[in-house]
């Protein structure tokens, strides 16, 4: 690890001003991805504004017929609520499967949807669920926010404030995982709100969390595994590696995506 | 006595420091003054160093020096060593090339030391070990062995074709007559995949200099200290062995890993006279996976003569083994004298021919993991002998029965002379605890489901106790692989036990305190055990190759018989008896015939006070010493069996069932041994389903972490099911065989038997990924569809 400054701001404004000031600086949350990647000298911030200390970050609400999950909320904290169960059950189990109970402990929800890691599992759920990322400035909607690899809408200086996601009538999510990381090697998430049908995909693309419209089309149909019956997912733009071939990842979204959609009509 | 004595699962004594986190470990200590190391590593898997330019780093905060390979030829430190000498088929010797600790010239995989940074701390030394500059000129990677052997690039000059040796054994002639005659023969092509060993503790060194003295001390995770040090100082020319003290405190596992002399150590302890400072260096885990020894890699073409029957006529084997880019401490004996000898496996083979190329890549060495070699030879016959049964469509356990060796000792055609075993017994203890008569009502029941169920064997047996260091010389070895012992009873009876085996995970400071309580009748607190530094403990050859028990134990009996046998002499005077009447029973000596008798501990004290005898007649004190050296290996052997269920959607392999009868001979610990068998078990099933190093093509290391280099989890294993049988040893006192390593050589055969009878044969290499599987499944689909 390089040799940083550390700041803790109490309030978002103050968090913003901070990243302002200090140029290349980075927002620490639970700093399950960003501290591994300094102390394997991959990442060399200059400074690390930490948002452990700003109030009212952290939290889940029901505001209307939206569950609302502040950023700074860990993932042990969504997989356990009671308003996270009865609203969107799938979302809760979703987060019960992230990593392991140290990373689900200090991990957090505003840092996994920043960070946009393409294995990442929340990203499948904003998605799926049409989810709405608040930061300081604006209002981004989920479809707009995953950009790439990594890569996410927020500008310099943006801070992550909460996210906003309607309640559905059903949702499951299903995680093959990778056998060494245990990140997503593919991850299904499926979402039913009346006749409008989502299923995002983690792990697989190459160029990050998608929607399998192929697959939306066939449930529209009918919100059924078997619907998916013989609906092959094309592998071109599919990731390959040492895990899994494109074609092994395209197969591989068929297989879940029917788990997931069985799992979420026993909802 | 007998709830600390041999045979009880006696609590391990050691777990209170560890679990509270009291261990000392390498890392755990400090020295005054102490400086850190940091290496500068080759990101290249071949290249010439054209130059090194070092001055940004020396100017870099805190920098105390930047050494090379040119510091090391200067100071006259020698090249890392191979400490066994293979010869080729025409009798000449391996071809191995230099292994300077910092690279000379050249680098030769990525992780190849060029150059250590010495700084005030270890941030310091890092950032300027980023700021050496080194100019190198790339040169093609050869990761593959086949490539390797077409001499294409030359790794090393001495060897032209990158063929350290080509050696062999057995009879060539007889085996070619066997195939001549034979009815069936089955052929396999096998791979075994390269592993990382990742012990829990990565490898660390403390190299610390007294000018005062002219002498050196290095703490080290070392498997076996005594080597260390003499390597370092007869080979290595650190320092005399009077002048280099070597201690390896707690060592958190090494698998193997821990045994060999690396570049770190040697460099710590080298520079910590250059800087005039304590050296420490601890490797991060990435560095671990760079450049820890790895173990097996092997490319193996494999055939099986077989009669009208299924006897099992004769054996040839052709495999080419992976050294890596150099030869590693022990490397060129594990897939040759520790692999070919147990090429016979529990079987009857007339005749057997095996041949070994080994081959430099430009990848880290390979050397000695848990089971060195014999996991390798067992799955090659595992595999050959149950496709074989397959082929010719015969029960794979009746047809293992009918091969089995029945009478002992058996002498194979590849050196090994077995001293006992009953190879039936532990298979139909096997079959009956596994239940697999009830396996095709399973196998029904998870197709309904719709899923795929499996039942792989696994008979395999095993060398330990290495070994008659008469044998292992005319072999090649360098060293003779005894061990010894010294017991030292204090005054009040308590008794120090200096041993040169070295713990680093087994538990000897309990189990061998329970043969001291088992013999000496005294309870095993008042027992310690000594291991693990050269200046307390004399010599010792250290922990591998499960020989702890077998050697190391039978070293401290020979020396528990000494120190009974002194006891007598004292008792004798102390009670004014004659030393032929005294009996030493239950902890006392008696005065057979008598009522007199005096505790273990009372005679202790009557040695050390020496007023009833004269120091003429009797030396006083109580403290013997031992060096045993075992006149044959041991053989443990044993049937595991392993019961798969495939899902065909997602190609998940789950284990099911694991059933393990294994013969150790007598057990002095069961839950111990028992522990080492799960361990074992789990490292098997990590190399069959789970672990697997690779390389790109250009040779940069893809499984550099644990992001993408799969270890098992407690999840991906069964509760299992161990039983044993037991023929005792007949080559050592203590009638023990060793148990270290039965798990990781049993398991791979049994878990891949078990998927390709899922998959309807389907041939399938380890590791079975779920991809590796799912596609095996679907090259199967058409076959299973039609049955
Ligand atoms: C062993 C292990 C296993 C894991 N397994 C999984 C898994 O299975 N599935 C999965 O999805 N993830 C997994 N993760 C990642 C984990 O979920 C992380 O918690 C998450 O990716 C990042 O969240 P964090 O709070 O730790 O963010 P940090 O590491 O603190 O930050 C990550 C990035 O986001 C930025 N950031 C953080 N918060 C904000 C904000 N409010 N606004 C703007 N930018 C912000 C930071 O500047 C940084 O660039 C795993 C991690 C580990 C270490």
């Amino acid at each position: 690890m390089y040799a940083f400054s550390y700041h803790q701001p109490k309030t978002v404004r103050q968090a913003a001003s901070l990243l302002a000031k200090n140029e290349d600086g980075k927002i620490l949350a639970g700093g399950q991805t960003l501290l591994p990647t300094m102390k394997q000298r991959l990442a060399a911030p200059p400074a690390l504004i930490d948002l452990g200390k700003v109030e009212g970050l952290s939290g889940i609400e029901l505001k209307g017929r939206s569950l609302v999950i502040g950023a700074t909320t860990k993932h042990v904290q969504v997989a356990t609520s009671e308003i996270v169960k009865q609203a969107i059950p799938g979302l809760a189990e979703m987060a019960g499967m992230i990593g392991d109970p140290a990373v689900r402990n200090r991990g957090t929800i505003g840092g996994s949807v920043a960070n946009n890691d393409p294995a990442a599992d929340y990203p499948a759920a904003c998605l799926a669920l049409g989810a709405t990322i608040i930061t300081n400035t604006r209002k981004i909607p989920a479809e707009q926010f995953f950009t790439g690899l990594f890569e996410t809408a927020l500008e310099p200086g943006e801070v992550i404030v909460k996210i906003s996601f309607p309640i559905v009538s059903k949702a499951a999510y299903a995680k093959f995982r990778n056998p060494a990381s245990r990140y997503a090697m593919v991850g299904v998430f499926v979402a039913k709100r009346g006749s409008d049908i989502r299923v995002a995909v983690t792990g697989a693309g190459s160029n990050g969390v998608f929607r399998a419209t192929a697959l939306e089309e066939a449930l529209k149909k009918r919100f059924s595994p078997k619907s998916l019956e013989g609906v092959s997912v094309s592998a071109d733009g599919l990731n390959g590696d040492i895990h899994a071939s494109p074609e092994y990842r395209a197969h591989l979204i068929g297989v879940m995506a029917k788990r997931a959609v069985t799992a979420a009509i026993g909802k | 006595m007998a709830s600390t004595g041999i045979g009880a699962p006696v609590r391990r004594k050691e777990d209170f420091r560890f679990i509270t986190g009291k261990g000392q470990y390498t890392d755990d200590i400090n020295r005054p003054g102490q400086t850190y190391a940091a290496f500068v590593r080759s990101p290249h898997a071949h290249a010439a160093i054209k130059r090194i330019d070092a001055s940004e780093a020396l100017a870099s905060p805190g920098v105390l020096a930047v050494l090379t390979g040119a510091d090391l030829e200067a100071d006259k430190i020698g090249g890392l060593i191979c400490g066994w000498m293979i010869h080729n088929k025409d009798g000449s010797p391996m071809k191995a090339g230099a292994h300077p600790a910092l690279a000379v010239g050249k680098v030769r995989y990525v992780g190849d030391h060029v150059a250590v940074v010495i700084a005030e701390t270890q941030a310091q030394a890092r950032d300027a070990a980023e700021k050496v500059a080194v100019d190198y000129e790339p040169l093609p990677a050869v990761v593959d062995m086949n490539e390797a052997l077409t001499g294409k690039t030359v790794i090393h000059d001495v060897a032209p074709d990158n063929r350290v040796y080509d050696w062999h054994l057995g009879d060539k002639a007889a085996t070619d007559a066997a195939f001549a005659k034979a009815k069936h023969v089955t052929r396999l092509d096998l791979v075994n995949n390269r592993l990382a060993p990742n012990p829990m503790e990565p490898r660390a060194a403390i190299g610390d200099y007294d000018a005062g003295n002219d002498a050196f001390t290095l703490y080290t995770t070392s498997q076996n200290p005594h080597v260390a040090r003499l390597v370092l100082s007869a080979f290595i020319g650190i320092a005399p062995e009077h002048k280099l003290r070597v201690i390896a405190p707690d060592v958190g596992g090494g698998f193997g890993s821990k045994i060999f002399i690396y570049a770190e150590e040697t460099v710590c302890v080298w520079a910590a006279k250059r800087v005039g400072r304590p050296v420490k260096w601890t490797s991060d885990r990435t560095e671990a996976f760079l450049a820890d020894a790895h173990g097996r890699d092997h490319l193996t073409h494999a055939e099986l003569a077989l009669d009208e029957r299924g006897k099992i006529l004769g054996l040839r084997v052709h495999t080419k083994a992976n050294l890596g880019a150099y030869l590693s401490t022990f490397s060129s004996s594990v897939p040759t004298y520790l692999y070919a000898p147990l090429l016979s496996g529990q079987y009857d083979i007339p005749a057997i021919y095996c041949e070994v190329e080994g081959v430099y890549t430009t990848t880290a060495p390979v050397d000695a993991y848990r089971g060195a070699g014999r996991p390798e030879a067992t799955f090659v016959v595992e595999r050959l002998v149950e496709v074989a049964a397959r082929e010719l469509g015969q029960d794979p356990a009746a047809f293992r029965k009918k091969n089995f060796i029945r009478k002992f000792p058996h002498q194979t055609p590849v050196i090994m002379a077995y001293d006992t075993g009953d190879y039936t017994a532990s298979l139909e203890k096997a079959l009956e605890m596994a239940d697999v008569k009830g396996f095709a009502k399973r196998r029904r029941e998870s197709a309904r489901n719709g899923k795929l169920r499996g039942l792989g064997y696994s008979a395999y047996i095993e060398a330990c106790g290495i070994a008659p260091s008469q044998a292992v010389g005319s072999l090649g070895a360098g060293v003779g692989l005894w061990e010894s012992a010294e017991v030292r009873v204090n005054p009040v009876g308590t008794v120090e036990v200096l041993t040169g085996s070295h713990s680093h995970g087994q538990g000897h400071e309990t189990t061998f305190a329970q043969l001291v309580s088992d013999r000496l009748g005294i309870p095993i607190d008042q027992v310690a055990i000594v291991h693990g530094d050269t200046d307390k403990v004399q010599f010792g050859m250290g922990t591998y190759g499960s020989r702890s028990g077998a050697v190391g134990m039978s070293a401290i009996s020979k020396a528990l018989d000494k120190v009974i046998a002194k006891g007598k002499k004292v008792a004798a005077y102390a009670m004014e008896a004659s030393e032929g009447d005294i009996e030493f029973k239950d902890g006392r000596f008696g005065v057979s015939g008598t009522d007199k008798s005096l505790g273990f501990g009372e005679v202790a004290l009557q040695a050390y006070i020496a007023h009833k005898f004269s120091g003429q007649e009797l030396e006083p004190g109580l403290k013997e010493g031992a060096f045993y050296d075992p006149t044959n290996f041991t053989f443990p052997s044993g049937v595991h069996i392993c019961e798969v269920e495939i899902d065909p959607d997602t190609g998940v392999t789950t284990i099911e069932k694991w059933t393990a009868v294994d013969d150790f001979g007598h057990v002095i610990n069961p839950m111990i041994v028992e522990g080492q068998v799960h361990g074992g078990i789990a490292q098997g099933v990590g190399q069959a389903l789970l672990e697997g190093v690779r390389y790109d093509a250009s040779g940069q290391l893809v499984t550099a972490s644990y992001m993408d280099y799969c270890m098992p989890r407690a999840k991906d294993l069964p509760s299992f099911q161990v039983g044993t049988t037991v023929t005792p040893c007949p080559s050592n006192p203590l009638g023990i065989k060793g148990c270290g390593e039965a798990g990781a050589i049993a398991a791979p055969p049994a878990v891949i038997n078990a998927i390709t009878d899922a998959l309807g044969h389907e041939d399938i290499a380890m590791p079975a990924t779920p991809q590796a599987v799912w596609q095996a499944v679907q090259r199967r689909l058409p076959a299973i569809a039609a049955e």
